[in-house]
């Protein structure tokens, strides 16, 4: 059968300030079969994207596609000119961006624009593309087919506005469809359902396709074959079954082993004394009434403690609160009740009534380094501010203390002289680990700390984390989006929902059924590293019911539900059996039947 | 040293060019008396409006003065109150901004309403009022200048200063306990200056057009001393013969303005404003 | 977005009664009076005195600024210092004049410079495209009487095509009205066209670099379609916000274009006024300039409001 796709030798090259063009993607060949799915694996800088945007004949403005050839059918896309790249573009190709929320227009209908495409190539006239259209939403699971078009794009979630994109990139009956991590920024629940109706979908229409990802797992699930990338090279190609079990080049071999949870950290001794006590925690944004509520409330009485030396893992979706929950401990949002004990003592809420050493004993790692670090301050003086404002260490003192606390985190003595911007992600995440650390701190809030790091990089800074944790007997309290993160560095976890804590308990706890229904929600989300596990996993997630203001914040959502009972009445809190305490109508016996098979692979 | 050669050869040549016209209008602040070839008031010729010649390069004005002595010493008035103002301007906008953007409450609310204010004045409407009420010596068109362009210098240091507070290395400062001076000083100041600076140099263009304006409607220096504008204003009568004594105060006008821009372009300054320039720099 | 609509309006006004008090402060916060100015230095204090009580001088400063503003209000601006002579009445005879040149103005500057601007954005890089980036820089880096000067030089001295002065009073036939609007008209167009095609192709270049337009062009959208269909109506409020601030550079140029053509209006009269510090004359001109102002500025925030997707379907 003739290749539906063909690229032989590609070479994009870039240009840089000085006007100095250097190739991003050099060399790359690789063929794709009718209805075949192929993925582009690599981390950033990879050149997965550029070569993704070659495929349509584009580059990005300050970037040129050299040489090579890319045909499409008969068709040598680089060959062709601008009316016919026009003409190519959303009719025989199209194309599904990372972020729809930024892809659609937000001053224009949906309708309009997912139907723009077909009525431009005069393929179909107005009616027959909104009939498509119509189609195409039901096809991908979209609820209200018939009404969702009339919306304009913020008034659609994020999950739905990426299936409303793949209905754009679809409404032409393209013969190749290129995915551009379509489902990164998505939450891991939200993740599978996107998934799944971009396979179902592809599948029915037997159109090729290209997905682009830097998620293994993710892959996994989807492509038939797939390509490694690195700096702008390819490495290894290979189906997918082949490249997950016996990867041959030692990048992959890195990456397969990245993907997989290494578990790490000792439990702590569980008489260790508490260091940090939160009791009734409530807070938000806004003024709020007399009642101490925030007119915004984002957490809402949570409770929870951490122990000297060890380490509490909180794990939730975007809008959980658990970015809010270090900063509220941070003091940098001072809470509205509730009370925060360290160390027996209580802890004022705003940073302005703290004292210089409880501020000292608390230290707050943000997810990004890029904008955590002042781009325009050495790593000496973003490392000696800290000591000089601690411990009044001055000159030599200071310089020999910074030297130390890079040598504690694994890097040069000579990144002391450099900016931030000179350094890699890992090494400005390690720098701003150091940071912390230059305060001696008893306890170190850590704010998804590798969620912006390339898995290979992430992993090692969780070693290092890990390792120092140990040695300096530090207690951390670890927030990620990411279960498999948490379960490996951490000694308990606790799962925020809207704001709440809806289950806690030991690392052992969380591992098996019975669940809260979200943990239960959750751990089924999380793909797994094998071919065939979506399909294995049924629905779990009820559809979304917008009816009213519920009582219990996941009952939308939950699986378990009960009308009636969930949303009129508080769930109380309830003790498992297995020692984690989760906030439940259910008895434990119906969440163990209503929970998800258990995850295949054990995870420590 | 070496590192400024190389930074200076990136630059292009437009650049180079604009900032050495802007540095020598500068340097005429200062040395403009003393290199001219006449005194300002000296009548060296009796005939009036006289064409260019090696004598009298830029010629002779209305009242056969030198015309090119008289732009030397005008760049006392032009570039001197017009800088002065500038420095008033940005240097107040400046750190009522960051000081706004970091403390915010009250403080901010304030100071962002008076001077929207401010800012509602149309410039020369200010420029105008200010005149007719207080006359128009130099401390007046110097203050009055500053005044006129503190909002939008506010608003833009504030823009970029929230920006930058937004940034979680000024929550990490905050967290450690850091005092406003602090944050202002080293954590936001190293980050906005360069675009601070390429509004202080459209600032100034601003000041030079608004003053050159009100000298040529007779409303800005005063008789016997005279900036560009005014140099424009007494030569009028010279414009139907095209006399060079109309013309080269204009062009001196144009060259700072146009120099300034370039270098200001060429340094990316406009590109680091981006969109922050809105309103308030209304003629 | 009603409530957004309303509030907005209540801004305007607010920032025009500040604005009212910022003008009545400034041209009260002068040492000597009114009274003073109007005697000159030989005057008896007594003399001074009962020409202040007439002047109703002798109230405080908040009393009169009340006094003033109730005036404004009810259409009586106070009389002329320098002439004696209702304020309102010289305003009344030279306000149509200044309308009907900004208004000629606007009409021809703003179509001109939309399409400048957004023609120079769909190009940007190409030759023409620098070329008018050039020419508007240069154009607003000069001062508007050099604008108006070289196009005097031009039109009336060089080509003899038009009257360098102009007078509304003595126009007999149409033809006339031209011949004598259209200097001036030009002059005020290069000044604010300038400052509007700069404005209109940032906010347009703006929105093409906004990952929706990439999106476009992968859909294989054409060019002109991606500007006209796709950006155009994100740039809305932008581009409103960008002609009425433009249009407020007319008050600049009006001011320089009215003295140098001669040309009986309203900013020529204030003009006059500061020259004289005919201080009532000024104030009630500043403060319809002002009006003037603000009422561009809300109405173009009132276009962005109304063109926000987000406000227009919640």
């Amino acid at each position: 059968m003739a290749a539906a796709l063909e690229v032989q030798g590609l070479e994009v090259v870039a240009r840089n300030a000085e006007g100095v063009e250097t190739p991003i993607v050099r060399d790359a060949s690789f063929a794709l079969a009718p209805g075949e799915v192929l993925a582009l694996i690599g981390e950033s800088g990879s050149g997965k994207t550029t070569i993704a945007l070659a495929l349509l004949g584009y580059a990005r403005p300050g970037c040129r596609i050299a040489q090579g050839s890319i045909r499409l059918g008969e068709t040598e896309v680089l060959a062709l000119s601008a009316r016919a790249l026009r003409d190519l573009r959303g009719r025989r190709v199209s194309y599904v961006a990372q972020s729809a929320a930024a892809a659609f227009n937000p001053a224009r209908s949906i309708m309009w624009q997912v139907t723009e495409m077909a009525l431009l190539h005069g393929i179909a006239s107005r009616q027959e593309a909104e009939a498509m259209a119509v189609a195409l939403f039901r096809a991908l699971a979209l609820p209200e087919p018939e009404r969702v078009g009339d919306r304009y794009p913020h008034q659609v979630s994020g999950g739905q506005l990426q299936r409303l994109m793949a209905a754009m990139a679809l409404i032409a009956e393209p013969e190749l469809v290129v995915l551009d991590e379509p489902t990164t920024a998505l939450d891991v629940t939200t993740q599978i359902e996107v998934l799944r109706a971009f396979k179902a979908v592809l599948r029915a229409r037997g159109a090729s396709a290209v997905y682009v990802s830097h998620d293994l797992a993710v892959v996994a699930q989807i492509a038939d074959r797939i390509v490694v990338l690195r700096d702008g090279v390819i490495r290894e190609t290979g189906p997918t079954g082949q490249i997950l079990s016996a990867p041959a080049h030692p990048y992959t071999k890195s990456l397969v082993a990245a993907a997989a949870p290494v578990p790490r950290g000792a439990a702590a001794p569980p008489e260790a004394p508490p260091l940090l006590v939160v009791e009734g925690l409530v807070a938000g944004y806004g003024r709020g009434g007399r009642d101490g509520m925030p007119a915004v409330p984002v957490l809402r009485e949570v409770d929870f403690a951490i122990r000297r030396g060890s380490s509490l893992g909180v794990i939730g979706e975007s809008g959980s609160g658990k970015s809010t929950l270090a900063r509220v401990i941070a003091g940098l949002l001072p809470m509205a009740r509730g009370s925060i004990t360290l160390d027996g003592q209580p802890l004022p809420a705003a940073i302005g009534q703290r004292t210089p050493d409880q501020l000292r004993r608390i230290q707050l790692v943000f997810q990004s380094a890029d904008t955590a670090l002042n781009p325009r301050r050495s790593v000496a003086r973003i490392l000696g501010r800290p000591i000089e404002f601690f411990h009044g260490a001055k000159g030599a003192e200071r310089d020999r203390r910074v030297r130390r606390l890079l040598d504690l985190v694994q890097l040069p003595a000579a990144a002391a002289d450099r900016l931030p911007g000179e350094l890699s992600g890992g090494q400005k995440q390690r720098v701003n680990l150091a940071r912390a650390l230059a305060a001696e701190p008893d306890l170190i809030l850590c704010d998804e700390v590798t969620s912006a790091l390339d898995t290979v990089v992430g992993a090692a800074i969780l070693d290092l984390m890990d390792g120092l944790r140990r040695e300096l007997g530090l207690s951390t309290m670890f927030i990620s989006h990411d279960l498999h993160t948490v379960r490996s560095v951490c000694d308990e976890v606790m799962v925020l929902y809207a704001g709440q804590r809806v289950e806690a308990g030991s690392r052992r706890a969380i591992q098996a059924a019975p669940w809260h229904p979200y943990t239960g929600l959750l751990i089924a989300s999380v793909p797994e590293l094998r071919p065939g596990w979506l399909e294995e996993r049924g629905t779990v997630s009820a559809p979304p019911d917008r009816a009213g203001p519920a009582c219990c914040t996941f009952f939308p959502r939950c699986p378990l539900r009960q009308p009636g009972q969930c949303d009129v009445v508080p769930p109380p809190v309830q003790h498992l059996a297995k020692g984690s305490a989760i906030l439940c109508h259910r008895s434990e016996a119906e969440l163990l039947a209503g929970a998800e098979p258990a995850t295949a692979e054990p995870l420590v | 040293m070496k590192l400024l050669a190389s930074r200076l050869r990136r630059i292009p040549i437009g650049g180079l060019f604009g900032g050495a016209i802007v540095l020598f209008w500068i340097a005429m602040v200062l040395l403009g008396a003393r290199v001219a070839p006449h005194d300002a008031g000296e009548i060296v010729d009796m005939d009036v409006f006289l064409p260019a010649s090696a004598q009298f390069p830029f010629g002779t004005d209305y009242l056969g003065r030198d015309m090119l002595s008289r732009v030397l010493h005008g760049a006392r008035y032009t570039v001197g109150i017009a800088l002065a103002a500038a420095l008033i301007a940005s240097g107040s906008g400046l750190i009522l901004g960051m000081v706004a953007a970091v403390r915010r409450g009250w403080l901010d609310a304030v100071l962002s309403r008076a001077l929207d204010t401010l800012i509602s004045i149309p410039s020369k409407m200010f420029a105008l009022i200010v005149v007719a009420a207080f006359g128009s010596s130099i401390p007046v068109l110097v203050l009055m200048a500053g005044t006129i362009y503190t909002p939008g210098a506010y608003r833009i240091a504030r823009s970029l200063a929230v920006g930058v507070g937004a940034q979680d290395f000024v929550r990490v400062a905050e967290a450690r306990g850091e005092g406003t001076g602090f944050i202002v000083r080293e954590e936001i100041l190293p980050n906005i200056i360069g675009p601070v600076l390429a509004d202080f140099g459209l600032r100034f263009v601003f000041i030079v057009l608004l003053l050159a304006g009100m000298s040529f409607l007779g409303l800005g220096i005063q008789p016997p001393n005279a900036d560009w504008g005014s140099l424009v204003r007494e030569n009028m009568a010279g414009l139907y013969e095209g006399a060079p004594a109309v013309l080269m105060p204009a062009l001196a006008i144009a060259s700072l303005t146009i120099g300034m821009n370039l270098a200001i372009d060429a340094l990316g300054g406009r590109d680091a404003l981006g969109g922050r320039r809105r309103s308030g720099e209304a003629g | 977005m009603l409530k957004l609509v309303a509030s907005r309006l209540a801004l305007g006004i607010l920032s025009l009664l500040l604005v009212s008090a910022a003008v009545f402060a400034i041209t009260s916060l002068l040492p000597g009076d009114a009274a003073e100015e109007l005697l000159g230095q030989y005057a008896t204090r007594e003399t001074v005195e009962a020409l202040r009580a007439s002047l109703g001088l002798d109230q405080p400063a908040p009393l009169r600024y009340l006094h003033w503003l109730g005036g404004l209000l009810t259409g009586d601006f106070g009389r002329s210092l320098a002439n004696n002579v209702p304020v309102a009445q010289l305003i009344g005879a030279r306000l149509p004049n200044s309308l009907m040149l900004a208004g000629a103005t606007a009409v021809v500057s703003v179509p001109l410079a939309l399409a400048i601007g957004i023609t120079a954005a769909m190009w940007r890089g190409s030759l023409y495209d620098r070329a008018v980036s050039v020419l508007t820089l240069s154009i607003v880096s000069v001062p508007e009487f050099l604008v108006a000067t070289a196009s005097v030089l031009v039109f009336a001295v060089h080509l003899r095509w038009l009257s360098a002065l102009s007078a509304a009073s003595d126009i007999t036939s149409l033809a006339q009205f031209f011949r004598l609007f259209a200097l001036p008209v030009a002059t005020l167009c290069c000044v604010i066209v300038a400052q509007m095609i700069r404005l209109s192709r940032a906010a347009i270049i703006d929105q093409l670099r906004a990952p929706y337009v990439e999106m476009a062009v992968l859909k294989g959208v054409g060019p002109l379609r991606v500007v006209l269909r796709h950006a155009l109506p994100n740039a809305i409020g932008p581009i409103a916000n960008a002609i009425a601030l433009s249009l407020s550079y007319l008050i600049g140029g009006v001011i320089i274009v009215e003295t140098i053509f001669n040309y009986p209006g309203i900013a020529k009269l204030m003009v006059d006024g500061v020259s004289t510090r005919d201080l009532p004359l000024v104030q009630a001109c500043a403060m319809i300039f002002c009006a003037g102002y603000l009422l561009l500025v809300t109405v173009a925030d009132l276009c962005a409001i109304l063109s926000n997707p987000r406000l227009r379907h919640p």
